[in-house]
């Protein structure tokens, strides 16, 4: 049984050694390399652009301006097709443009034998701009008479719904309403591959696209829409690649190296995005800003909760109109005996394009959420632990947006181990009255999340095993290993179900959509749980190829033979092998009268997707007149059904306390909201914490197991990033008394809040 | 992939000298360190290079006959860290150099590039400051000391002529003995980072009470500033909650924060007095006061 071992990552030891391929390490005699010619200023139209400068370098091949590309517009958001039309994605995007929405836009490109003189060429690309108004906020870029950066104006979308009761009634009989606002920065991912891809054709009609992307088979379909090809001319292959975190859930470079190898007769063409460039041209998380209040009862119980946010998704849509839909609606099964009303507006501005960033708009969401659940307890006198615990959801309540009944929830368990276990009323009894420079106080925040997109979307996964001739078998998915450690989790699986050995399993780690089953890929936190009943029921068909098969030499009946550590037995003395599974393999290939090649595939899917849940809390200092926080324990507690590999999960839960730790105190990219001007997009000027800056940080987990999935298991990839800020947001205000209402609570930031609370 | 123009090793530190002299807009290289991100950036005037990494007369740290300390210019950070002679005699500056980027960083970067870059951030030179390190230069008219003290001319600016080399700092003992010191580096974060603000304090006791304190603010000035105004604040007092104070209230009149993108001012001169009081106490417990 290998569901719930921790079991070896499939690719540690490749990785570790540097022997894993990554995009830049698969070169191809003949590559040239492309170079953007990036816009300096935020806003504006190219009113003249002449490229002979840098046509004339030696080592240049060609030279592409907005003026020679395709101008079709297209939608770059990593979705799968939408049959409805009325759900398809926002086609704002060209290969170049003379109309630049933020500084770094596109408006050229140029080939060249070299990175350095496709550098060199690109700088000598001579450009004249006519400046237009910039918006950077969400006030300027709504504000009547602002300028457009697209055809419909600068509003993307407003969703709004209401819950679980009458909003405005709760709020007038409430006996407390608390309403504050929030905001949350701009972040960027900072994976550690940076954008890369190259194409090259190796037939007349086919290109091959090598990519560094979380979801090959749509960036597929994306790239033929942009170049107006048939699908199937296009191929994407992706080999092991360096974190995207959602980032690469959209597609950024791959239109353009297919385009790039298609003008130039085939020849292979790579873009390799520097660090600065992955700042500002890729994606970013977008920032928001929200206006909230929550009504509480004297009882404890949590009334209401009333959300106006506005969440800027940048020079062009990319994700940003499903963003606040998924979020919103997300959030509905954290309090799901509560009112609530959401109205999310999506708008343009002139900074880089944001899109899909680990938990897709709900750590946002969730920060003014949990902001204000803490307010609102504090308001009837309650302890926020206590409060939390009265209103969260529980095992067998209604969603009460889409009436789903939660059939697993242990969110009241996640609290309660967590309080245990950071010794909650002790602890918060020694920080009562402190007035030393340096405080401490506790924090806790709690979320839900979903394990997939349905059914905003379709969940379509895709499995393929073969047995291979020495008795091991090999797995295709369509889904990608992007870091997360799904190989590895898929081998369980078909450890578990087949009776092999996990070691005796090899998970082809590569895509190529020539080849691999279909799958949407990384994201959503779904493929743990998506891909599990199409890996389930691909090893369920062949193990009964094989025990058919077996039935055949040996001459017992099937139904009384079973599969058991890669020996077939009999099902009722599993003790005692009848044949080795490899001994098997090869009769079954190379018999002259009997067997096959012994494959198995499934496509299925899915239209369930459970919440799940957790919690984060956490103790911490502050140091007032340096206005610095220090953590000193933090730890989140999850709810994601069974734990397929615990160490591995410990290692996701990990990686989302720290990027959310980064968010919380570190992180932003700052930008000029007069002239749009990028000032830190750099890992130096980016403050992104290092391994110094990280405490120890901790993880438990409350095992429900959920009956809807293939393995019990729920999402846990994206959701240990949601409650880390909101948690220590509460904490410092626990140490000093500050409610500090925006994030990242920096030093900077500290002290103004400090100031304005009289404390310094 | 570099774009250098021009690029030539020294044999020795006079011809390091002839060859800058013989070549307009050449450059010294010594651990990178500044000179690759310059080039990274697609900066011209970084693509002549004079490389003068393999010049054994610029390494080495010791002591001489007086007890006056000799860092080669050339010594990494880690060298400097490493040194029994610098953790003995002169801990600050170890301490100091070991809050410079990360372990990679610290095992090329150079002291000799860390003054001459002229960096108004830069860890070391708080450290050297408090220390009245001495500046041994070398140039075609052949070596002259200088006191780092004043050296630092503006933003990225120093006192040294374009085909002079910095050879080493010394450190004298009357610059060091009797002296506990302390560098706070107030960054974003804990690594990988460049100062928001630096303070450097060093202190001599004189029984009960501070005979000297020598304090030295980085990025709070177009150059690293010692604070005549906060030493006068200390000197001769006892070792108490209100010397400290007064330490800091009278360190504005030393410095001159800016507003930038990074911070503003009035944030930056809370920093600045929070730290000109908690640094000169830590100085001074580590010179065995008690307050």
């Amino acid at each position: 049984m290998a569901v719930g071992k921790s079991v070896t990552r499939k690719d540690a030891a490749a990785k570790v050694t540097g022997r894993a391929r990554y995009t830049d390490d698969l070169p191809m005699p003949g590559m040239r390399w492309a170079c953007y010619v990036r816009s300096p200023i935020a806003h504006g139209r190219v009113v003249r652009i002449d490229t002979t400068a840098a046509r004339r370098l030696a080592g240049v091949e060609a030279v592409f301006t907005f003026e020679d590309v395709p101008d079709r517009p297209f939608a770059t958001a990593g979705h799968p097709y939408a049959l409805n039309p009325d759900h398809a994605d926002v086609a704002d995007r060209r290969l170049l443009t003379g109309h630049v929405r933020y500084q770094g836009d596109e408006v050229a490109v140029v080939v060249a034998r070299d990175r350095l003189t496709a550098e060199a060429a690109a700088a000598r690309v001579a450009v004249d701009y006519e400046e237009l108004p910039v918006v950077v906020t969400a006030e300027a870029a709504l504000a009547e008479g602002a300028p457009a950066l697209h055809p419909g104006g600068n509003r993307v979308n407003t969703l709004r719904f209401e819950a679980g009761g009458k909003v405005d009634e709760v709020l007038e009989r409430a006996d407390a309403v608390v309403e504050s606002r929030y905001r949350t920065p701009i972040v960027q991912h900072c994976h550690l591959e940076n954008h890369i891809a190259y194409a090259y054709m190796d037939d007349m009609a086919h290109i091959v696209v090598v990519t560094s992307t979380q979801i090959p088979h749509i960036v597929r379909r994306i790239v033929a829409e942009a170049l107006e090809l048939p699908l199937s001319r296009v191929k994407v292959i992706k080999p092991y690649i360096g974190g995207g975190f959602g980032n690469k859930q959209d597609v950024i470079l791959e239109p353009m190296v297919a385009f790039l190898t298609l003008q130039l007769g085939g020849v292979p063409v790579k873009i390799d995005l520097s660090r600065e460039e992955c700042f500002t041209s890729t994606r970013t998380r977008h920032a928001t800003v929200m206006r909230g209040r929550a009504a509480a009862g004297r009882d404890g119980s949590l009334a209401a909760l009333d959300v106006e946010i506005f969440s800027n998704t940048g020079a062009y849509a990319s994700h940003g109109h499903a963003i606040m839909g998924a979020s919103c609606t997300k959030s509905c099964n954290l309090y799901p005996r509560t009112a609530v009303r959401f109205a999310a507006t999506t708008h343009y501005a002139n900074v880089p394009a944001a899109g899909a960033m680990r938990a897709y708009g709900s750590p946002q969401v969730i920060f003014g959420i949990e902001c204000l659940v803490e307010e609102a307890a504090r308001a009837v006198g309650m302890d926020p632990v206590a409060f939390r615990i009265r209103n969260v959801a529980r095992r067998g309540d209604v969603n009460p947006l889409d009436g789903h009944e939660l059939l697993t929830c242990g969110l009241v368990e996640c609290l309660e181990e967590g309080r245990r276990r950071i010794d909650w009323d002790a602890r918060r009894r020694a920080c009562r009255n402190q007035d030393g420079d340096v405080r401490r106080g506790l924090g806790v925040a709690c979320f839900s999340y979903g394990t997939g997109t349905y059914p905003s979307c379709v969940e379509i996964a895709g499995a393929r095993l073969i047995l291979n001739q020495d008795g091991t078998v090999h797995l295709q998915v369509g889904a990608t290993e992007i870091g997360q450690g799904a190989d590895t989790a898929f081998s369980q699986m078909v450890s578990e179900t087949l009776g092999l050995d996990c070691d005796d399993v090899h998970v082809v780690s590569s895509q190529d959509t020539d080849v691999s089953p279909f799958d949407t890929g990384a994201y959503a936190s779904r493929q743990t749980y998506m891909v599990a009943p199409a890996v389930r029921q691909a090893a369920e068909a062949l193990k009964g190829k094989i025990l058919a098969h077996a039935a055949l030499m040996t001459g017992q009946a099937a139904a009384n033979l079973d599969l058991r550590g890669g020996r077939i037995v009999f099902a009722g003395t599993p003790e005692e092998a009848l044949l080795s599974l490899s001994d098997l393999a090869l009769d079954a290939y190379y018999h002259k009268q009997r067997g096959a090649q012994l494959t198995a595939e499934a496509s299925c899917k899915t239209m369930t997707n459970p919440a799940s849940f957790g919690c984060t809390f956490v103790d911490l200092e502050v140091d007032i007149p340096l206005c610095r926080v220090t953590i000193r324990e933090i730890f989140n507690v999850h709810d994601s059904g069974v734990i397929i590999n615990p160490l591995m999960a410990e290692g996701q839960v990990h990686g989302g306390l720290a990027m959310a730790i980064g968010w919380a105190l570190y992180e932003e990219m700052l930008i000029d909201e007069q002239n749009g001007r990028i000032y830190n997009g750099n890992l130096l000027d980016y403050k992104m914490p290092t391994f110094m800056d990280i405490p120890d940080l901790g993880c438990a987990f409350v095992q429900t197991r959920e009956p809807t999935g293939g393995y019990g298991n729920k999402s846990l990839g994206e959701p240990p990033i949601i409650t880390p800020a909101p948690a220590i947001r509460n904490a410092v205000w626990d140490a000093t008394g500050v409610k500090v209402d925006e994030i990242p609570m920096t030093p900077k930031v500290l002290y103004r809040y400090f100031s304005g609370a009289g404390l310094l | 992939m570099f774009a250098i123009d021009y690029y030539q090793q020294a044999e020795s530190v006079a011809q390091a000298v002839a060859l800058l002299a013989a070549e307009p807009g050449a450059r010294l290289v010594a651990g990178g360190t500044d000179v690759l991100i310059r080039l990274r950036e697609g900066r011209g005037d970084y693509a002549r290079l004079v490389d003068i990494n393999g010049l054994e007369e610029l390494r080495g740290i010791g002591l001489a006959d007086d007890g006056t300390l000799r860092i080669g210019a050339l010594s990494t950070f880690r060298q400097v860290m490493a040194s029994d002679d610098v953790r003995r005699l002169v801990p600050v500056v170890a301490e100091a150099v070991g809050t410079a980027g990360g372990p990679q960083l610290r095992n090329v970067a150079t002291v000799g590039g860390n003054i001459c870059n002229g960096a108004v951030s830069a860890d070391s030179v708080g450290a050297l400051l408090v220390h009245d390190a001495q500046l041994e230069i070398q140039g075609p008219e052949g070596r002259r000391r200088t006191p780092l003290q004043g050296f630092h001319t503006g933003p990225g600016r120093v006192a040294l002529a374009r085909d002079e080399v910095l050879v080493a700092l010394h450190i004298r003992p009357r610059d060091y003995r009797g002296f506990g010191a302390a560098y706070y580096k107030y960054a974003m974060r804990e690594a990988m980072d460049i100062a928001t603000i630096g303070c450097t304090a060093a202190v001599r006791l004189e029984g009960e009470a501070i005979g000297e304190l020598r304090l030295v603010f980085t990025v709070a000035a177009p150059t690293p500033v010692r604070c005549a105004h906060a030493e006068a604040a200390a000197a001769g007092r006892p070792l108490t909650a209100e010397t400290l104070d007064a330490v800091a209230a009278a360190v504005a009149a030393d410095v001159q924060p800016r507003t930038s993108w990074r911070a503003r001012q009035d944030f930056r001169l809370h920093i600045i007095r929070t730290l000109a009081a908690r640094v000169t106490r830590r100085a001074a417990e580590r010179a065995g006061g008690k307050f």
